[in-house]
């Protein structure tokens, strides 16, 4: 019984994968293109940057770059947080 | 003391630790040109350290780091991300006010393909500086707490 439901939820999930494989765009060409083109068109003049990547991520999209920085200082902190116990026994 | 590897291990780290470290700031400084940037060339430089770290044990850090340096490290590099955030916050948050301005990492770059330029950019390459030094600092620390309560459990 678990092992026919197991089935069931594989070759449900598995149906569901290869659907969306098969309509998949073909590489290189875009549901819309427009702010790929005007980054591609304009990040070297408006940022002076070859690399078109970094220009979006620390200038098109810096925002998204301070949450990311924020998830790594959340991270950092509540790691230490949980091993404080184990330093504090330590002195 | 005991909890070092072995003698071929701690040889090929001492080769290697400062050639990750170099690697990992020629990442950093060459973010706005190269693949990469802050958090690729910081998490390269944690790297050395988890080597240091894994080789040596937490005597290989003595003296060289503690925990006060690398939260003030870390602190700085977050502190600078968003000053260098506000700055332009005249045109909007983010907003590059070096670009093109002729100032430092202010020249620019010729359009299409080329080999770039280093001193471009704006603000872009003082960012990357302050996102590697918080990445480096913060996977550092997390290694170090992390190494430090694992064995202490081991011990117990």
């Amino acid at each position: 019984m678990k092992r026919a439901v197991l089935a069931a939820v594989f070759l449900f999930v598995a149906a569901f994968l290869l659907l969306a494989a098969a309509q998949m765009r073909p590489f290189g060409s875009p549901a819309s293109a427009l702010m790929d083109d005007y980054f591609l068109a304009n990040a070297q003049a408006e940022v002076a940057a070859n690399n078109v990547v970094t220009a979006v991520v620390f200038d098109y999209r810096g925002f998204d770059t301070l949450g990311e920085a924020t998830v790594l200082f959340a991270a950092v902190v509540g790691v230490l947080a949980v091993f404080r116990k184990l330093r504090e026994d330590e002195r | 003391m005991n909890n070092q590897m072995s003698v071929i291990v701690r040889t090929i780290t001492r080769i290697t630790y400062g050639l990750t470290i170099v690697f990992g700031f020629y990442v950093i400084m060459h973010g706005h040109l190269t693949p990469g940037g802050g958090f690729q060339g910081g998490a390269v430089v944690a790297s050395a350290f988890a080597l240091l770290l894994v080789a040596f044990g937490t005597a290989g850090l003595k003296g060289k780091l503690n925990h006060h340096l690398l939260q003030t490290l870390e602190e700085v590099g977050a502190l600078a991300f968003l000053g260098l955030a506000f700055a332009g916050i005249g045109t909007a948050f983010f907003a590059n006010l070096l670009a093109n301005s002729g100032a430092v990492f202010g020249g620019a770059v010729p359009a299409g393909p080329n080999a770039g330029v280093l001193n471009s950019g704006g603000t872009l390459p003082f960012m990357n500086w302050a996102v590697g030094l918080k990445v480096m600092t913060g996977i550092a620390s997390i290694l170090i707490a992390m190494l430090i309560g694992l064995r202490k459990e081991a011990a117990e």
